[in-house]
């Protein structure tokens, strides 16, 4: 099966996109019932609030700790893991760590690789690049299945095809997977991939997975999954090759327990997953199984940009768990699709302009009401309302005095928007052209103009009261004195 | 953030300053006066200072932190006396409360300034509870209410019960849950003219859950979701609509003499 072309929607057409998807009743409805869904169950695994608070502390500080210290933990991690007998690479950009990827499964005359899940090798489109050297990138998590399948990008980090009911993934089955028929049973279909991808397991010379924390002390990748076709993918094949943001290091592993806790527990509702596989080495003499061949490869593709400014570094503490956009209600209106970046919710707003730059991403920042509950639910307290506001800023300006401009930096400056603010700002720090304002404002409030920009799309205009609240508590004064 | 219970609060004060916002202001006055007079029935004296204008919010969000610290800085010297300021806004209580500190993080002596002034800054119906403590009685016939608590109430003031505990006091009031009660209206300033159709989407599901409850009308603390949701009902051509928590408490409790 060779990739299909991409559904692709770039992020500057993230508002026709998100309009199209409000519209839409169908993926409405179902994002909506998903998100609830996992709000509950996460909820359930939290009962008390304070106990929540105290972990999301410590999460937090083991996250910003390792942030810290990110050079000297790479550089051991690189050492601990090339002691192990895994070889290390390093990719500035996706087109680096694609060619990696693909010098590697060359170099092993491969036609198939199976994957485990990875957003990463998502971000750098590693599928595509494989297609076009005419490897075959064979994703294994029932949900990357499927979405391949039909030629999509998932929906969501943690559950890709979310967007998808049972009854199109029968049709997509139907048509797509050779033998199969439609059916409306769940466990028939997770019988058909398993079956389609079983037999790729064993044939695949190379598999490949994603990483959920790299221990520096003891040269461990861990995974977290549930389905077990991670472990398939990094023990059946004869290569391994592991492919991760060089954010994922933590120093010791005494650090992995109570983020791996938060994770599952934010991510799906359950206090742990079937699977936690660590990996910190090739097989052994004597082993039985296991990759004989195990790489790593540590992207950054924007990720030093974020680093290199104390605020913005904090999107660096994400794990990934995907609870934002569970609780984001734009997420829950407009589905993953939308965004058109590879991460979408609030953790894709703040984390695609590093990637992609300001230019390609300035949308993506203000499509949020600042409403909180991304920050308020992030495991690892990323204070997400903030470094929104942070982007937009940078989207506005020129990079503030002493700070390094960002890739896109000022990408969405308008002359017509800083007349606004500068007259806004004029008038609002003038007292007494801001009353003269209100006064007239009142006075000629017959006149209110019909349509409000975007305000009247579904709401009646706004019409100024008769007397403005200044104009009322003067007179207030002087009728009580 | 004010996490609830945290916040340690003052013994009543006999004056209080009243930052009006902009919103009320201009869109809706009568939520000004009102709490107005619900802390002048306490024995409060309330004043206005009339160079107030707006906290700066909008230019703070919208990536505008120059201008949003000139309009800060407008407002910073208008509240002398160490009397506490009521806000009747969530959203705007948060920003000075919270966000007027960090604009102002790289200038010491500013800083100490507006974190002093911070410090005093009350969202009304937490002013209400905590620090006047308001015995209400409710003078009015049996009705049936929902309410709308607006997040930056909710997660930057830690005020999410106030409201609740406020309308507890009136005996012939019934508070009614709406659906998904803590997810947003959809209004977040500039966001409702930035992205309508999601703005919209939001508003219309949350008009819904609230015209769901089956309530008579509903309740908010905040003119800017209140706002953005009777209009919203009102282009549907329907006559649910909200009221500000000031102006519902005062109508139930009022002898019904007072001017306005």
């Amino acid at each position: 099966m060779n990739a299909q072309p991409m559904k692709f929607v770039p992020a500057s057409e993230f508002k026709q996109r998100a309009a199209v998807a409000v519209a839409d009743q169908h993926l409405r409805k179902s994002f909506r019932g998903a998100m609830d869904f996992l709000i509950t169950k996460r909820a359930a695994q939290f009962p008390d609030a304070a106990a929540l608070e105290s972990q999301r502390l410590l999460a937090e500080h083991i996250r910003k700790y390792s942030l810290a210290r990110l050079p000297e933990l790479l550089e051991q991690l690189e050492r601990k893991l090339t002691d192990n007998g895994v070889k290390v690479h390093w990719a500035e950009t996706a087109e680096e760590a694609c060619a990696i990827i693909i010098g590697i499964a060359q170099s092993h005359s491969t036609k198939l690789m199976v994957k485990g899940k990875s957003m990463v090798s998502e971000e750098v489109e590693l599928n595509h690049a494989m297609a076009d050297v005419g490897i075959d990138a064979l994703e294994s998590d029932m949900g990357e299945y499927i979405v391949q399948l039909d030629g999509e990008k998932p929906s969501h980090i943690i559950m890709p095809a979310i967007h998808k009911t049972k009854e199109q993934i029968s049709r997509l089955f139907a048509d797509k997977v050779p033998g199969a028929r439609y059916t409306d049973s769940v466990d028939e279909l997770i019988g058909i991939g398993r079956a389609v991808l079983r037999e790729k397991f064993m044939s695949a010379e190379v598999g490949m997975s994603g990483v959920n924390f790299a221990v520096a002390e003891t040269g461990t990748l861990c995974l977290v999954e549930n389905e077990g076709n991670g472990r398939m993918c990094t023990t059946v094949p004869n290569v391994h090759i592991a492919i991760t943001g060089i954010e994922k290091v933590v120093e010791k592993l005494e650090h992995v327990p109570p983020l791996f806790g938060l994770l599952t527990r934010s991510a799906t509702g359950q206090a742990i997953t079937t699977y936690l596989n660590m990996i910190s080495g090739p097989r052994r003499p004597g082993e039985k199984d296991g990759p004989r061949e195990l790489h790593l490869v540590l992207v950054d593709n924007g990720r030093t940009q974020a680093y290199a400014d104390q605020q913005l570094r904090s999107t660096l503490q994400c794990i990934r768990c995907g609870a934002c956009m569970n609780h984001c209600p734009v997420y829950t209106r407009i589905g993953g699709h939308a965004y058109g970046t590879t991460y979408p919710g609030p953790i894709g707003e703040i984390i695609s302009p590093h990637m992609l730059g300001l230019a390609a991403t300035h949308v993506l920042p203000t499509a949020s009401s600042l409403c909180g509950a991304c920050g308020e639910v992030c495991p690892v307290r990323i204070p997400i309302p903030e470094l929104l506001v942070r982007l937009r800023e940078e989207a506005q300006h020129d990079a503030r005095p002493g700070h390094a401009p960002l890739l896109g930096q000022g990408a969405a400056k308008s002359r017509l928007v800083d007349a606004v603010w500068a007259g806004w700002a004029a008038l609002y720090t003038r007292p007494a052209l801001y009353r003269a304002f209100g006064w007239l404002a009142t006075r000629l409030r017959v006149l209110t103009p019909p349509f409000q920009g975007g305000w009247t799309v579904s709401r009646t205009p706004m019409k100024p009261a008769a007397r403005t609240l200044h104009e009322r508590m003067a007179a207030r004064k002087s009728r009580w004195q | 953030m004010d996490q609830a219970g945290s916040r340690h609060y003052p013994d009543k004060p006999t004056k209080v300053y009243l930052f009006g916002t902009c919103l009320i202001d201009l869109f809706c006055p009568d939520a000004g006066i009102d709490a107005v007079q619900l802390l002048e029935r306490e024995g409060i004296e309330v004043h206005f200072p009339a160079d107030q204008t707006c906290c700066g919010q909008p230019a703070h969000s919208s990536g505008f932190p120059e201008q949003a610290r000139a309009v800060a800085l407008a407002q910073l010297r208008l509240f002398p006396e160490p009397w506490p300021v009521i806000v009747p806004s969530g959203s705007c209580a948060g920003t000075m409360r919270h966000h007027y500190p960090e604009m102002f993080a790289d200038d010491p002596q500013l800083h100490a300034e507006v974190s002093a002034l911070a410090e005093r800054v009350f969202e009304l119906s937490e002013f209400l509870v905590h620090v006047a403590r308001v015995e209400l009685s409710d003078r009015g016939a049996p009705t049936r209410v929902a309410l709308h608590t607006s997040c930056a109430a909710r997660r930057e003031m830690g005020t999410l019960e106030h409201g609740r505990s406020l309308l507890a006091q009136l005996a012939a009031v019934e508070v009614v849950m709406h659906e998904h009660e803590s997810e947003c209206c959809g209004f977040g300033g500039t966001f409702s003219l930035k992205h309508p159709a999601i703005s919209s989407a939001m508003a219309g599901d949350k008009v819904d859950a609230l015209r769901e409850t089956g309530a008579r009308s509903f309740v908010s603390a905040d003119c800017g979701c209140m706002l953005s949701l009777n209009h919203t009902l009102q282009k549907r051509g329907d006559d649910f609509q909200g009221q500000h928590l000031a102006s519902f408490l005062w109508q139930r409790t009022n002898d019904g003499g007072e001017p306005r």
